[in-house]
């Protein structure tokens, strides 16, 4: 017994100290190898009486089992420390930079339009689209402006034929005559699209973009219109208050016609939309003219609404601040980068317009 | 349209403040576009800074001075006073000014070689007192936060300037405006002075209208004024002119002039002495010219109205006059015409030969044919008040009454359109100012219109009438009613959107870019499409519309490579054309590649951008859309603008006639000869018009959830094949063996050089079998993979490679 208490003893003593892993082998032969002083204390336990025999078989067992979870928790200690030092070896500079990743942009035009759509579709609009190239017919005539009217030099037409049948739409009007044309009243759509004129300086440009309203039903008076474009305005500014003034005005297929101005202040060289003693004209809009509805097949005595038309790319400059229109259409990189939206920033009413 | 509020007022009689008028005329719908100051010559004299003043270096006693004129860049100015110098205050004045003291007017010009940009002014220069030692010295604590001011107030008297709408002709006089302004309830209209002016004898030219097809005049009123002394106009009227922003030329003239300006009235006054015997209005016969006013020489086509005489034409009626009777300083006798000419025949004229007057300008819009007298009188009497000469009796030639038109209103349609209700009095009222003759039957309203009214001809005018008069600002404000009549968007505007978004998620920059191109670029990329030319062109290198988004695309890539950027990426979703009817459009997303990947990167190996990148671009967004890759088809055909090796074209289904989209290399001339300059350029286009609308909702294109937890097995396999043969034909052959074992099939390696033939290719894939029934067992393993190689060798010729 006291021998491999001796035994006991020693080891733990020797497993106590600073050890590599071979020399833990070491020990650990010495102790259970097949002539290990453990392995051997066990062989001599059949030469004991019976008496002695089980309580020295109990002694050498918690001997055993207390120098191998000493040897077991030595090895785990070292394996520690040797992955420790491993991993200290494998460190890396993560401050350098992340493998790189390309973000594209949503030109500020066509997130406007999203912006449009979102709000019209929350008070019952639905979008209808007309060809960019239309006939003098469509764009002109059926929109109560025969071909002597003077308000056709208001608009600067690009031609595509010399009779000047063919052209490119000054407006997104032609649509309502195409969607009324096609279907049945009550007819509630906006219409975003591209228009063109000849005309180019720092506030035109030959192509622009347009969204036309036009709602149609049977008791659809300029109340409603009024509504609609109020509430329009103050959810696209994202602004509680609006100043709104509507002037007469004067378009061949609306009667009566109205201009509509926004009010306004610059404050710190910024535009500030709803408030200021400044008006901005932001619209055009009125009652569709009896004539019109005659064109398209409807009954102007049953039917009655109202049809606007709004600047796309000029809503855009006052809520984004941008100043120069046409580098909209210039494709300057940075410029795109600086004005572009997230395409993950997909406007909407729950989620909100922008960010 | 422009006059003083002074010109106003003698026809308003009224207490308001200038910019309660102003605003008045706004609400009303005449908008005003400006009211400021008339321009003066004295407007020409800034407060500026010299900013640095050096030695001339080929004179002693003059400075060359940098000069802050309150604008982006500073102007050279030579000045001989000894008192220039670095941060004066003074007045400099702008080239074109007139110097008050000499009335010499200031150029441009070269002092002792170095040139002057203006002046800068001493007192004495000015008229402001003797003293003409120095420029003069302003006082830094008063002007220093002037510089780029005007030094004098504007005196001038105030002009509005008037939008008025083509519908309005009647507010191209100022009596009009009054008008409106008075039925606004902003004064009251005067009375025009109707005092019996002094006619004596007939009017002996013999006027008369020839009775043709297509006649433009129906009125021609006449009145001879004989014995005149053509003059300098008087004050009064010359500022009259002046406000209007044009030059006093003479008082016959002027007074004409004023008298369009004040009544809309156009009016034309001959040298009486110069017309051959008598007038005629008649139609024009091709090839007839004459001289006209604006001193050109006007060939002209059939059936345009002139007025004419024995010996041809004096002028276009209406539009202009011509050189040959005009009146002259030494003009004795005078012929006074006041006419009717139907607008569309003036339209017609004044758009063929391109001339545009303020004539032409209010007969196409539609002067009041009722006020051929008035015109008449007022002019006559200037000129014989200003000139002297006796009046003639007038002389009327007409083939058209113009009675009053008539209309009934329902008093029940103001409220329907407008959503307000107003009295019926007050209705009455506001139609009564305006010059309607009203006559009240119950419920309904007999209604004359003013003959200076054309643009009202239904009930919905008078309706515009009446609220544009009681105000805007009445019409309610209805809170929107929410009820949708069907879905904001159809399936291809949601297709169309959700593209637009797929792409840019990949990192491209969204554009937007012309209609139109350069029929040069055009061409590179337009194929077997019409090419469709604008006959009026913004630019010539905008002429045509484009035939594909790649002109643009291109072009402007360019631009941005010209600017320093090397690896862009940039896409366009919009219409190209096919042909020039309404609706031969189709609407496509093409997108542009340049430059390399992982350019410059610490950890990734930099590459050029290549057909694979985009082809993944353009096959994740169609998946991303809810496409099935499964069951795509790539074919090798492309158009022309792409490499002919390294691009393709993507069919939803193999059995598809149209491909969705082409992707590769964009071919190595074009870059060439649009000298581009980057180390490659990819892109790809998908055509929206081919995207076959799914019918099902993809929510219930799914189908039932099944899924296998049965071992999976990879085996690789080797297939040594022609070099031509394509790695799609070798995956179908292999999916089509057992689509219910074989999962996934995946090419890791494509290898051609040693031990393989010069015209043989080895492509390297790994399959991935499993069943959904059981765990499958070597001996399954070994019959699949059998029928693989075996399949493969007799369907495609390939060898499996040991």
């Amino acid at each position: 017994m006291s021998d491999i208490k001796k035994i006991k003893d020693e080891y733990l003593n020797k497993l106590d100290s600073d050890l590599n892993i071979e020399i833990l082998n070491q020990i650990k032969t010495e102790l259970f190898g097949k002539n290990g002083k453990i392995s051997n204390s066990f062989k001599s336990l059949g030469s004991l009486p019976n008496d002695e025999r089980k309580k020295f078989a109990s002694d050498l067992n918690s001997i055993k089992d207390e120098l191998q979870d000493k040897i077991d928790s030595k090895v785990q200690e070292i394996e520690t420390k040797e992955i420790n030092s491993k991993l200290e070896n494998e460190k890396v500079d993560v401050t350098l930079p992340e493998r790189e990743f390309s973000r594209g942009k949503i030109h500020p035009v066509s997130q406007v339009i999203d912006e449009i759509s979102s709000i019209f579709s929350e008070i019952g609009f639905s979008v209808e689209e007309g060809p960019d190239i239309e006939n003098e017919h469509y764009n002109f005539t059926a929109l109560n402006t025969p071909d002597n009217h003077p308000a056709r030099d208001m608009h600067d037409t690009f031609y595509l034929d010399k009779n000047k049948e063919l052209l490119l739409r000054t407006h997104t009007s032609p649509v309502q005559v195409r969607t009324m044309l096609n279907g049945k009243p009550p007819f509630k759509i906006i219409a975003p699209g591209r228009t063109y004129r000849s005309d180019s300086d720092q506030t035109h440009s030959p192509m622009f973009h347009q969204v036309e309203g036009l709602h149609i039903d049977k008791d659809i008076n300029m109340g409603h219109l009024k509504g609609c474009l109020n509430y329009f305005i103050k959810s696209f500014f994202e602004v509680d208050k609006i100043k709104m003034r509507f002037r007469p005005s004067h378009f061949p297929f609306t009667e009566p016609s109205a201009e509509v101005d926004i009010g306004y202040e610059i404050k710190n060289g910024k535009i500030v939309i709803g408030e200021g003693d400044k008006w901005l004209e932001i619209l055009g809009c009125g009652m569709v003219h009896p004539n019109v509805l005659k064109n398209v097949k409807v009954n102007p005595d049953k039917y009655q609404g109202y049809a606007f038309g709004i600047g796309i790319d000029r809503l855009g400059m006052l809520k984004y601040g941008i100043n120069d229109l046409r580098a909209f259409f210039e494709t300057d990189y940075r410029w795109l980068n600086h004005f572009g939206f997230d395409p993950l920033d997909v406007p909407s009413n729950y989620r909100g317009l922008s960010r | 349209m422009k006059f003083t509020i002074g010109w106003l007022k003698e026809h308003l009689d009224t207490k308001i403040q200038d910019n309660g008028l102003i605003e008045k005329l706004t609400d009303i719908g005449l908008e005003v576009e400006r009211f400021e100051n008339l321009n003066s010559d004295l407007d020409n004299f800034k407060v500026a800074k010299i900013i640095n003043a050096e030695q001339h270096p080929n004179a002693d006693r003059l400075r060359v001075c940098d000069v802050d004129i309150g604008q982006e860049n500073n102007v050279k100015v030579v000045c001989g006073a000894p008192n220039a110098k670095k941060d004066l205050l003074t007045v400099y004045a702008v080239p074109g000014s007139i110097i008050p003291k000499n009335n010499m007017k200031l150029t441009i010009s070269k002092i002792r070689g170095i040139t002057s940009y203006g002046m800068l002014c001493s007192e004495s220069e000015l008229n402001l007192s003797d003293e003409s030692e120095g420029i003069i010295e302003l006082k830094t604590t008063q002007y220093s936060d002037k510089i780029g001011e005007n030094f004098f107030k504007n005196k001038n008297e105030k002009v509005v300037d008037l939008s008025i709408t083509p519908n309005r002709p009647d507010c191209l006089g100022v009596r009009g405006v009054a008008r409106d302004l008075a039925a606004a309830g902003a004064g009251k209209l005067k009375n025009i002075s109707n005092k019996n002016i002094k006619k004596n004898g007939s009017q002996k030219i013999k006027v008369s209208i020839k009775k043709e097809e297509n006649q433009g005049c129906t009125v021609f009123g006449s009145c001879l004024i004989t014995g005149v002394t053509n003059k300098e106009s008087p004050k009064w009227l010359k500022e009259k002119i002046i406000s209007l922003g044009q030059k006093p030329i003479s008082a016959i003239v002027d007074i004409t002039n004023y008298v369009m300006f004040d009544l809309n009235r156009p009016l034309h006054a001959y040298d009486a002495d110069k017309i051959d015997k008598e007038i005629i209005v008649r139609n024009s016969k091709k090839g007839e010219t004459f001289e006209a006013l604006d001193n050109k020489h006007y060939k002209l086509g059939d059936d345009m109205c002139v007025i004419s005489d024995k010996s041809g034409v004096l002028g276009l009626g209406g539009v202009i006059g011509g050189t040959r009777s005009g009146t002259e300083i030494n003009t004795k006798n005078i012929l006074l015409e006041s006419a009717y000419f139907i607008p569309r025949s003036i339209r017609k004229t004044s758009k063929i030969l391109n001339i545009d007057t303020d004539a032409k300008f209010r007969f196409e819009r539609g002067i009041d044919p009722q006020s051929i007298e008035l015109g008449l009188s007022k002019a006559s009497e200037l000129i014989s008040q200003i000139c002297g000469g006796k009046i003639s009796n007038f002389d009327i030639q007409k083939t058209d009454k113009y009675d009053k038109n008539k209309i009934k209103f329902n008093f029940s349609l103001f409220e329907k359109i407008t959503g307000f209700k107003i009295k019926d009095n007050e209705i009455i009222k506001i139609l009564t100012d305006l010059g309607f003759e009203v006559s009240r039957k119950k419920l309904e309203l007999d209604l004359k219109i003013p003959t200076w009214r054309p643009d009202i001809t239904q009930p919905i005018d008078i309706v515009e009438e009446i609220v544009r008069i009681k105000g805007y600002n009445n019409i309610e404000t209805l809170e929107p009613e929410k009820t949708k009549i069907k879905d904001t968007l159809n399936k291809q505007q949601k297709l169309f959107h959700f593209l637009q978004r797929s792409v840019a998620s990949k990192g491209y920059f969204e554009t937007v870019t012309w209609s139109f191109t350069d029929s040069k670029i055009n061409n590179l990329f337009k194929e077997n499409l019409k090419e469709i030319k604008i006959v009026n062109p913004i630019s010539s290198d905008l002429d045509v519309l484009r035939n594909s988004i790649f002109t643009n695309l291109t072009f402007y890539l360019k631009k941005n490579l010209d600017r320093g950027f090397k690896d862009i990426s940039l896409f366009e979703i919009g219409p190209i054309f096919k042909d020039s009817k309404p609706g031969e459009q189709l609407t496509v997303i093409g997108a542009i590649k340049s430059g390399k990947v992982s350019r410059l990167n610490w950890n990734e190996k930099e590459r050029p951008v290549d057909v694979f990148d985009v082809k993944k671009d353009v096959i994740q967004t169609l998946v991303e859309a809810g496409y099935d890759r499964k069951s795509f088809f790539i074919r090798d055909k492309s158009p022309s603008y792409y490499h002919p090796g390294k691009a393709g074209s993507v069919y939803l289904d193999k059995d598809d006639i149209e491909p969705v989209a082409y992707f590769g290399d964009i071919h190595p001339n074009i870059v060439k000869k649009l000298d581009i300059k980057t180390e490659s350029l990819v892109g790809f286009e998908i055509y929206l018009d081919n995207l076959k609308e799914n019918k099902i909702k993809l929510k219930d294109q799914k189908p039932n959830f099944e899924y296998s937890d049965y071992q999976k097995s990879e085996r690789d396999f080797a297939f040594i094949v022609d070099k031509n043969f394509k790695a799609q034909d070798l995956i179908e052959i292999i999916s089509s063996i057992d689509q219910n074992l074989i999962r996934s099939i995946k090419i890791f390696d494509i290898y051609e050089g040693e031990n393989i033939p010069d015209d043989k290719k080895s492509i390297a894939i790994n399959v991935i079998i499993q069943s959904s029934e059981k765990t499958l067992e070597e001996s399954d393993l070994e019959k699949i993979n059998k029928l693989i190689i075996s399949t493969v060798e007799t369907k495609s010729g390939a060898k499996i490679r040991s």
